[in-house]
């Protein structure tokens, strides 16, 4: 118990594998694209978290620019994402990522 | 006293997080998972100020609330009425998806508490840091921060142009 007390890059660390695992989860098991991007955003959100508890306790900067970067990439993602989702949907009727099988209208 | 009161803001925040992270994917219904990854960014942000990076914590909260989950429940309402009974979102390859959720899980875990015992540097980042990165980003970091306003710029346009409703006829393309 005395371990659990001083928080420590291991706390972080556990959070962080939390949200990849979760978020892998829903990349490879749901069908629906909006909740495969919003697994992408964990995923992205565990990078993130892991990048600013190592620079916190390496004393350097690094990281913290790096998961600026990150949200940068993330945003642009989202927007690229679902441009293509809302396509998908005008074409197939649907956003279930196992029923779009085919790569021409 | 101080640090116990520390210790528990900090579980407070872990919690939010990796509860709502967890609604977020075995909920079935997507407009719960949208707003469910409201709380999971909002803990992030949380966590973001306790590992002193308090400019990263409000651009998670401008970019990802502001942005980018606007973004997602305006893709949910596009693409489903928001009263559909169909909101729910089917699940396929539910047993090798959670074999690999709880081996992957383990494995990190294992690895992170049992291989090696973190040595933190003497100097650690302490209060605001939102002076050093106006520095670092306009001396060592200002090409890739161009280069990601450059790209920034090209993905908004290329999404504007794929999302457009109607398209002129692009048979020539």
């Amino acid at each position: 118990m005395e371990h659990l007390i001083p928080i420590g890059l291991n706390h972080y660390l556990t959070i962080s594998a939390f949200l990849f695992v979760f978020g892998l989860f829903a990349v490879m098991t749901r069908k629906n694209a909006i909740v495969v991007l919003m697994g992408v955003e964990l995923i992205l959100n565990a990078a993130n978290i892991n990048f600013l508890a190592f620079s916190k306790y390496n004393g350097g900067i690094g990281g913290v620019m790096f998961s600026l970067f990150v949200i940068v990439i993330a945003a642009a993602e989202a927007a690229i994402a679902l441009a293509i989702v809302i396509n998908i949907f005008k074409i197939f009727k649907s956003v279930d990522v196992s029923s779009i099988d085919t790569m021409k209208e | 006293m101080n640090n116990l009161t520390y210790t528990v803001i900090f579980y407070l925040f872990a919690a939010i997080t990796v509860f709502s992270a967890a609604f977020v994917v075995f909920s079935r219904n997507v407009i719960y998972s949208a707003f469910s990854l409201l709380f999971t960014f909002f803990g992030v942000a949380a966590l973001y100020v306790f590992l002193s990076a308090d400019f990263i914590a409000v651009t998670q909260v401008v970019v990802y609330v502001g942005g980018i989950l606007v973004l997602l429940l305006f893709g949910v309402m596009f693409t489903k009425g928001i009263m559909n009974t169909e909101l729910k979102s089917d699940v396929l390859h539910i047993v090798p998806g959670t074999l690999i959720l709880a081996a992957m899980l383990s494995a990190l875990l294992y690895t992170f508490y049992t291989t090696h015992t973190w040595k933190p540097s003497v100097i650690q980042l302490q209060g605001s840091i939102v002076e050093r990165i106006g520095y670092e980003t306009m001396s060592h970091y200002v090409l890739p921060f161009e280069m990601v306003s450059i790209l920034l710029l090209a993905a908004l346009i290329g999404a504007a142009f794929l999302a457009r409703f109607d398209k002129p006829d692009n048979n020539n393309l």
